[in-house]
């Protein structure tokens, strides 16, 4: 039995994992066809040489930084004023968020946003993506920065203030210091997500404002072209990176 | 005004602003008539919620149903032998774990393209396997629900997996000996012993598999390629192509009340257990 299930996990982790490994191999495939031929960095090359795709790239970039900024601000600060005071409605409607289908959250704010339109005469483009991606990663943030604060004692809060501190320098002297890993690993998440993120997006995007994913999305729906599988590599070690960051921060 | 309730106002600004008022006005768009170049007029009207109980809209919800709890079980089937395994791995324990997360920190939309890269007619699978001289002509492995349930089941493995694996962990192993020693045999002792405690974890898993995947719109659109129209690819084609933003808001706020109720009695059962 214990052998068969070793050999069951070694199918399992294959199949979760062979598919990108795949992908990756055949990036490097000078043949457009899923045949080997040799070694190549043709698409590589070709990804810089595609407009849509370097201002989508830096679109995402953009965005995921300002969206995860701030959304680590409002998350940390949520998650600080949870732990010292629970609200059932908030993390009610936290916990809803997250459970919320992406499609409903797009359409929306899609309708958020139009409805608004109607008194301000903005449109669609940048600045509504960041909105929507700091509306879909507070949750993500707040349960990381909640479970980092599970391990932190109030009584060092306590002893601060009665050495004289005031509730606002115990929290930024004593407590903020001891949540800096978590806040480190929620921005990080809050990074990934909003990178990642098509379907939202895509409802709240202008013409002005293709994210990286769209153009993918756009470029795989006419069918696949051994460029996504270079982007794909390069966004798949782009995450791995964030992952190790992530990883050490949270050993610190 | 208290310093902590100055710590919560952003948070209570998104809620109010950015999810609340969303919901309000699609609650509001889903009781208007549909405009005529799209958008929303008056009078107000709950037309919509009927239109839900259409032959043809039940189809969908059904299939959607259908596919969601067929990727739940599929995921199930192949997330326990998994957890199991991990559980009970001597060594290597984190690695395995990391394996099991790794996909999480992944781009979603690159695993699913992924799937499109192995499955279309030129793609891997295909060609390999006529140059291997099986087949002469390429399978039709894309665009059908086959591929959405491979995809729906590759994309939340993991979040089968883990939550497995943590009420396995803290499984009693004299437990399994105990029934080891009363001559059970090693499928029984999964079966009879093990699953009935590991429970928690399966309820968990399970919720948090078929939720998504019951709003799921990005796997069937880009695997399913248009053929295969889920909930979530109706409420886009609501508000997109076909103009009726009230249907497809009526059609939002049933899906936000299923999901709704699905989490709302697990916390409930959840708490009972605990109490």
């Amino acid at each position: 039995m214990k052998r068969w299930l070793a050999a069951y996990a070694a199918l399992f982790f294959a199949f979760l994992h062979l598919p990108l490994i795949t992908l990756a191999v055949f990036s490097f495939n000078s043949s457009r066809f899923t045949v080997w031929e040799h070694f190549s960095l043709n698409w590589y090359r070709a990804m810089w040489r595609d407009p849509q795709l370097v201002e989508g790239t830096w679109n995402s970039i953009v965005i995921a930084l300002t969206a995860a900024a701030i959304s680590t601000v409002i998350g940390t600060l949520c998650a600080y004023g949870l732990w010292k005071r629970g609200s059932r409605v908030l993390t009610g409607a936290l916990y809803l968020s997250l459970v919320t289908p992406e499609i409903v959250t797009g359409i929306s704010l899609l309708a958020l946003f139009q409805w608004a339109f109607h008194w301000l005469h903005l449109q669609l483009g940048l600045f509504t993506v960041i909105l929507a991606h700091v509306a879909f990663s507070i949750a993500y943030v707040v349960i990381v920065i909640t479970a980092r604060l599970r391990t932190f004692s109030p009584t060092q809060e306590e002893a601060a203030m009665d050495l004289g501190a005031t509730e606002w320098q115990a929290f930024v002297h004593v407590t903020l210091p001891a949540l800096t890993p978590g806040i480190i690993a929620a921005a990080l998440l809050a990074l990934t997500v909003s990178f990642d993120d098509y379907v939202i997006t895509s409802m709240v995007a202008g013409v002005d404002s293709q994210t990286l994913p769209m153009v993918i999305y756009a470029m795989a729906r006419r069918g696949a072209s051994p460029v996504i599988n270079a982007i794909s590599a390069v966004v798949t070690v782009f995450f791995g990176v964030l992952i190790l960051l992530s990883e050490k921060v949270r050993e610190a | 005004m208290k310093l902590r309730s100055w710590f919560l106002l952003p948070a209570w600004l998104w809620l109010a602003f950015l999810f609340v008022a969303p919901m309000a006005i699609v609650l509001a768009y889903s009781l208007l008539t549909r405009g005529i170049y799209g958008g929303v007029e008056q009078p107000w009207a709950v037309e919509s919620y009927g239109r839900v109980f259409d032959s043809l809209f039940l189809v969908i919800l059904l299939r959607s149903f259908a596919m969601a709890l067929a990727a739940t079980l599929l995921c199930l089937l192949f997330a326990f032998p998994a957890a199991l395994f991990i559980s009970r791995a001597p060594r290597h324990k984190n690695l395995y774990l990391q394996l099991v997360i790794l996909p999480f920190w992944t781009s979603f939309l690159v695993r699913t393209y992924a799937w499109l890269f192995l499955l279309r007619d030129t793609g891997l699978i295909n060609t390999a396997l006529q140059a291997a001289g099986i087949i002469h002509a390429p399978l039709p492995l894309l665009y059908n629900d086959g591929a959405v349930l491979l995809g729906l089941v590759y994309g939340y493995l993991p979040f089968m997996v883990l939550p497995i694996y943590a009420t396995l962990e803290r499984l009693d192993p004299s437990l399994v000996e105990a029934a080891a020693d009363l001559g059970a045999r090693p499928l029984d002792t999964v079966f009879r012993v093990v699953a009935p405690l590991a429970k928690p974890g399966i309820v968990a898993g399970s919720i948090l598999v078929f939720i998504p995947c019951l709003g799921a719109y990005l796997t069937p659109d880009l695997l399913g390629g248009g053929r295969t129209v889920l909930v979530g690819n109706l409420v886009q084609n609501q508000f997109t192509t076909a103009h009726d933003w009230p249907f497809g808001a009526a059609v939002s706020m049933l899906l936000m009340a299923l999901v709704t109720a699905v989490i709302w009695i697990f916390l409930r059962r959840q708490s009972e257990q605990f109490v």
